[in-house]
């Protein structure tokens, strides 16, 4: 690869920016099954990461690639996969593994329009709720949403980070505009991207527990082969990694997997937001439709209505806290969205009434256009 | 240092953290799979801290939990797919997959054979009771055809997988069969399978007491021993026989052992830094 200038600018595509992000954050592991519109991620991989000295492996399906995946991040690799909703139902199952045996890793994606195979070449959003709540048990979860090359290059070393930090699986939830739409970005340098790996073990074998919480919620995790032996399993465990089936030890583990992300929502709070100060009308949107409403939000200002946009980076945890601010200060929130109405469900939990909640929902595989949702601003400050 | 067959070689290879018992039926075969296992890994001269020990769901795969090794629990039937992500992060690791019929035929079918074609460097030992045994003794890809289970009460419709024959048409480096009956046999082939660079497969049959015996109307350990004993035929001895005859027998022995480019060492060559 050549070395970029500082400040170069480069035309890229969304899936571009998500493989360079993932390899500046440390990713040296990639396992995949082609899909479109996740596939160029993958092809990408294929070329980039023994170049880098990573692996790439294309696998036989998308539950084998999350297998692999996690066993590359035991034995000590950054790692991760790239899929759309289809493959992203396959890994459900390997979610909820990672969640429950804490092990790093990151799913990319890349969502199309469905339900089944439905609409493989086109954007929806349909997979928010299938993000949080896809894999089976209850279960802590970070779902990161970027509207640009640039936020997917970002948001994807933020996702490894965050992962690592916290011993969780991460998913950066894009769209297929995100990923295909190609734009000018400025991209960090390697050396100027803040990494995070995963808490290590200061203690030697004999008095390790893999479990243990050491007050932060997260227990320190060797890589295999590294002189700790413990076991690690899908099943409940106590705090040395056993199948247990004890009360205590099974509802300690539980609330420990979700406090050590709970007891940080507050640093979860990424968004952007445009025309705060004196928006009587917010809209709240993520992901490419994020864009579309930036625009209206813009040509409604020149003519002078009062709106503002709330674009959310951060899908789960919800952010009620930032969200309920918007709420408070708005008359009347829009929710434009490409599926039925799924976020939009979460902004009407969090309000405490004072607020009005529309939504604008599209789900024909076109994108909602900025006239669409000008069109409903102009309605709504009437 | 304990003479060799002393069971201290085993004590020395169980953790020492982990509660016992263990969940296994008494007569269950694993316990001697787990026996001849740490037996061969023990002959290899392998340390504890390079060997990862994984299995999938069923009886099998809770056999790492009490063997001292960097062990993984997986889901069912994937057991190879993480298998495959460790040896490629840690090539210099030993990776050995424990599963059962229904675990590495039907559930994992498909990545069992796709970690044989692509020769991914590991071992998988494949305990073969011909029977879902920890969920009550419903029919699996091995049952024989016409026996009764708790889910073919009219006997089994389909018939079974020959997994040995499956992993060497997949690709498999190395195919070996044996009985938990013959354990000298059974301590041989895991050593060579361990030996062996590539995929490595070692079919071990193992009998059910509680639910194959059950069943097969054989409702003791010694009776089930004594079948196996009884059905067991060498390969040398077995292409002697005619197909009619080895219906229903067990071949055992080295039935596949060959050379291929393994994935592991194909892949460093195009990588950069390889390792």
């Amino acid at each position: 690869m050549r070395r970029r200038q500082r400040n170069e600018r480069l035309l890229l595509q969304g899936s571009e920016a998500c493989v360079r992000g993932a390899i500046a954050a440390g990713c040296r592991f990639y396992a995949g099954y082609p899909i479109t519109p996740a596939t160029e991620i993958m092809e990408l991989m294929s070329r980039r990461l023994p170049e880098a000295g990573g692996v790439f492996i294309q696998m036989e399906d998308e539950i084998a690639s999350l297998g692999a995946v996690i066993g590359a991040s035991l034995g000590g690799l950054k790692a991760m996969t790239a899929t759309s909703g289809p493959g992203f139902s396959l890994m459900q199952e390997h979610i909820s593994f990672a969640a429950m045996a804490e092990v790093p890793c990151v799913i990319v994606n890349v969502m199309r329009g469905g339900p089944s195979t439905g609409l493989p070449t086109l954007p929806a959003q349909g997979d928010v709720m299938q993000a949080r709540w896809g894999a089976h048990g209850d279960h802590p979860i970070i779902v990161l949403a970027p509207s640009s090359a640039y936020e997917f290059f970002d948001l994807t070393v933020k996702g490894f980070n965050l992962s690592e930090r916290y011993r969780i699986p991460v998913i950066v939830l894009a769209d297929e505009t995100v990923s295909h739409t190609r734009e000018s970005v400025a991209l960090p340098h390697d050396d100027e991207v803040e990494l995070e790996d995963r808490p290590k073990p200061t203690v030697p074998p004999e008095w390790y527990a893999p479990y243990r919480d050491p007050g932060s919620g997260v227990p320190p995790m060797p890589a295999f082969g590294e002189g700790y032996r413990y076991h690690v399993t899908g099943l409940a465990h106590d705090i040395h990694g056993y199948p247990t089936t004890r009360s205590d030890e099974t509802g300690e583990l539980m609330l420990r997997l979700f406090n050590k992300v709970s007891k940080d929502f507050h640093l979860l709070q990424w968004f952007d937001s445009y025309f705060e100060e004196d928006a009587r009308v917010t809209v709240i949107a993520y992901g490419s439709v994020a864009r579309s409403a930036l625009r209206a939000v813009r040509v409604a200002r020149e003519r002078g209505l009062p709106v503002g946009l709330l674009k959310l980076k951060v899908l789960w945890p919800f952010m009620r806290r930032t969200v309920m601010r918007f709420l408070s200060a708005s008359d009347k929130v829009l929710v434009p969205e490409m599926n039925m109405g799924q976020l939009s469900r979460e902004v009407k939990r969090v309000n405490q009434g004072e607020c009005q909640v529309a939504t604008l929902n599209k789900v024909d595989g076109r994108m909602i256009t900025p006239v669409e949702i000008l069109a409903r601003l102009e309605e709504m400050c009437r | 240092m304990p003479v060799k067959g002393s069971p201290h070689i085993i004590h020395r290879y169980l953790r020492s953290s982990k509660r016992f018992p263990h969940v296994w039926c008494p007569g269950c075969g694993i316990g001697i799979l787990l026996g001849a296992l740490v037996r061969a890994i023990d002959r290899n001269g392998y340390s504890k801290d390079e060997i990862v020990l994984i299995s999938g769901i069923g009886c099998s795969g809770r056999l790492p939990t009490y063997l001292d090794f960097n062990t993984l629990h997986t889901t069912h039937g994937r057991a190879v797919t993480f298998a495959t992500g460790i040896k490629l992060a840690k090539p210099s690791l030993k990776v050995i997959v424990v599963m059962g019929d229904g675990d590495a035929a039907s559930i994992g079918g498909n990545h069992l054979i796709h970690a044989a074609r692509r020769n991914i460097d590991i071992t998988a030992i494949i305990v073969n009771n011909q029977i879902y045994g920890m969920t009550g003794g419903q029919a699996s890809p091995t049952t024989p055809l016409g026996v009764k289970t708790s889910s073919s009460p009219f006997g089994h419709l389909e018939s079974p997988f020959d997994i040995s024959k499956l992993v060497e048409a997949a690709g498999a480096a190395f195919v070996a069969r044996s009985t938990v009956y013959h354990t000298r046999l059974l301590d041989r082939i895991i050593s060579q399978a361990l030996h062996k660079q590539g995929f490595s497969v070692v079919e071990v049959m193992a009998p059910c007491v509680t639910h194959f015996g059950k069943f097969t109307h054989m409702a003791s350990a010694v009776e089930m021993m004594k079948w196996q004993k009884d059905n067991a035929i060498p390969l040398a001895k077995a292409g002697q026989l005619s197909e009619e005859q080895l219906r229903d027998k067990i071949v055992t022995g080295v039935l596949v052992d060959r050379d291929k480019p393994t994935f592991h060492l194909e892949h460093e060559k195009i990588s950069r830094q390889p390792g």
